[in-house]
């Protein structure tokens, strides 16, 4: 279905751009282009998830009072988001190979550090865990004292405080910008094409260095980024719909509210 | 640090990658004014092509542009006029850099713009200062002061984005590192000094733009203290 459509629409591009017949390659390279596709969003879904998971105690450890755990955390956030993604994907592709110690650990190294697919996950996964973590340190010391004193009064220990109160309204609270980072992160993987991995950029070149039909392809690629980043946005939308639902709902009501219980970051909304 | 005689080559190479952040830092930031200029108009095709502008690249890789601009562009002008233009990896990193940071630059100086008080619009108008006279003088000196954070994070994102421009052959700092590694087999250690030197730009970056929007703030914390 969306491959038909697409079809129609290189159709219409290509009576476009020139009179000539590039139908065999339109023909035989889109499916390689759909392929990319689904390379593309394994890459950003499977890295988004991880990076996600990995955010959680780097966000803790961030806000953690002991320095040797704080600096750590810190070092680390520092690290990634203020080198460039190309970098560390090198970084772990390229680089890991300098060390015999890992070249020698079997099937561990054969056929996940050396393979390709592998290497970009894990440094989209952490890159994009720094950026997350830090979305949820400034989450965390966003929610409201009181539903942490009500947690308290209810006598919580701290542990279920952070896990049924803390960690689930954060999550509430950085949902807009998580959806903002996964669509960083489409982007992103793109750069996934330079170390050889055959995601929608890296099918994209490979259809024009047989075809040369380089505006063609570039442009189809554009298009199917595109559609994949409105896909994500309205995932995104409808997904902070159901998780922040309260909201929604009491959207216009938000100034009848007692204003001890009231949160700030309900007010600004209403603003 | 010598680095197996390739010091002066990585060296080398984050001269170029300054050069091309801070040249695609002038031409993005007219290209976001113009969008802004653009996308606050009375003119609704002006905002049409502004939003068309803003959402398409905001929604495509950086590395996709790089490649459209260095090797689309080349094609397009040799079917179109039916020369042969070569574009300089450098000229094509600038344009690429520059239209993506426009992107998000349009929308860091339209709020910017729309944040300022109404009033002194007015007050400009009642003076009899044209449009332009009134942006030119009244609006864009304190544009600076209210969009320079937002611009800040962008500049940070640009330095990082320069890395791009290595894979159509610009001798910039990853370039450089990529050769490096290459050549000594060091990878690891290369990349891991080429991040190094990208670390220690964002720093400096980071502390010259905390100095310019102390020096931008001057001002108002003057008449905050009296």
């Amino acid at each position: 279905m969306l491959g038909e459509w697409i079809l129609a629409l290189s159709e219409w591009l290509l009576t476009l751009t020139q009179g000539q017949e590039p139908w065999d390659a339109y023909a035989r390279y889109l499916p390689r282009l759909m392929d990319g596709v689904w390379v593309t969003l394994q890459l950003v879904i499977l890295s988004g998830i991880a990076g996600f998971l990995l955010a959680i105690p780097l966000a803790l450890m961030r806000i953690a009072r002991s320095p040797g755990l704080w600096m750590l955390a810190y070092a680390y956030i520092f690290f990634f988001r203020g080198t460039p993604l190309l970098v560390q994907i090198f970084l772990v592709y390229y680089g890991l190979s300098q060390f015999e110690s890992l070249r020698n650990l079997g099937w561990l190294w054969t056929d996940v550090l050396s393979q390709p697919y592998w290497c970009a996950i894990i440094a989209f996964t952490l890159n994009t865990s720094a950026y997350i973590a830090e979305l949820f340190r400034g989450a965390i010391q966003a929610v409201p004292v009181g539903e942490l004193e009500a947690a308290q009064a209810l006598g919580m220990s701290r542990r279920q405080q952070y896990q049924s109160v803390v960690l689930p309204r954060a999550f509430g609270i950085i949902l807009p910008a998580y959806g903002n980072e996964v669509i960083l992160m489409l982007k992103g993987s793109a750069l996934a094409s330079t170390i050889t991995l055959m995601d929608l950029m890296g099918a994209t070149r490979g259809a024009i260095a047989r075809t040369y039909l380089s505006l063609e392809f570039f442009l189809l690629a554009g298009l199917l980024y595109l559609l994949m980043t409105a896909l994500l946005i309205g995932a995104f939308r409808l997904l902070e719909r159901v998780y922040n639902a309260h909201q929604h709902a009491t959207h216009l009501s938000v100034k009848k509210l007692d204003a001890q219980l009231r949160d700030e970051h309900l007010e600004q909304q209403v603003k | 640090m010598d680095l197996q005689g390739f010091g002066h080559l990585l060296l080398a190479g984050t001269w170029i990658t300054l050069q091309l952040a801070l040249t695609s830092l002038l031409f993005g930031i007219l290209l976001g004014l113009l969008g802004a200029a653009a996308k606050l108009s009375t003119l609704a095709p002006l905002r049409w092509v502004a939003s068309l502008y803003t959402t398409l690249i905001r929604g495509i890789p950086e590395l996709l542009l790089v490649l459209i601009i260095y090797f689309g562009l080349t094609e397009l002008l040799l079917r179109v006029f039916d020369v042969y233009v070569e574009i300089s990896a450098f000229a094509a990193g600038v344009t690429a850099l520059s239209i993506a940071f426009g992107a998000y630059a349009t929308e860091v100086f339209r709020s910017a713009l729309q944040e300022m008080p109404k009033g002194q619009k007015e007050a400009a108008q009642a003076l009899g200062l044209t449009p332009w006279q009134s942006f030119y003088h009244i609006q864009l000196p304190q544009l600076w002061r209210i969009a320079l954070p937002g611009l800040g994070n962008l500049f940070l994102v640009l330095l990082k984005d320069t890395a791009l421009v290595s894979v159509i052959g610009l001798d910039d700092l990853m370039r450089q590192a990529y050769v490096a590694a290459g050549f000594t087999k060091l990878p690891f250690t290369f990349y891991l000094v080429a991040a190094g030197i990208y670390l220690l730009l964002t720093i400096i970056s980071m502390q010259v733009l905390r100095w310019m929007e102390i020096r931008a703030n001057r001002p108002w914390q003057r008449h905050a203290e009296s």
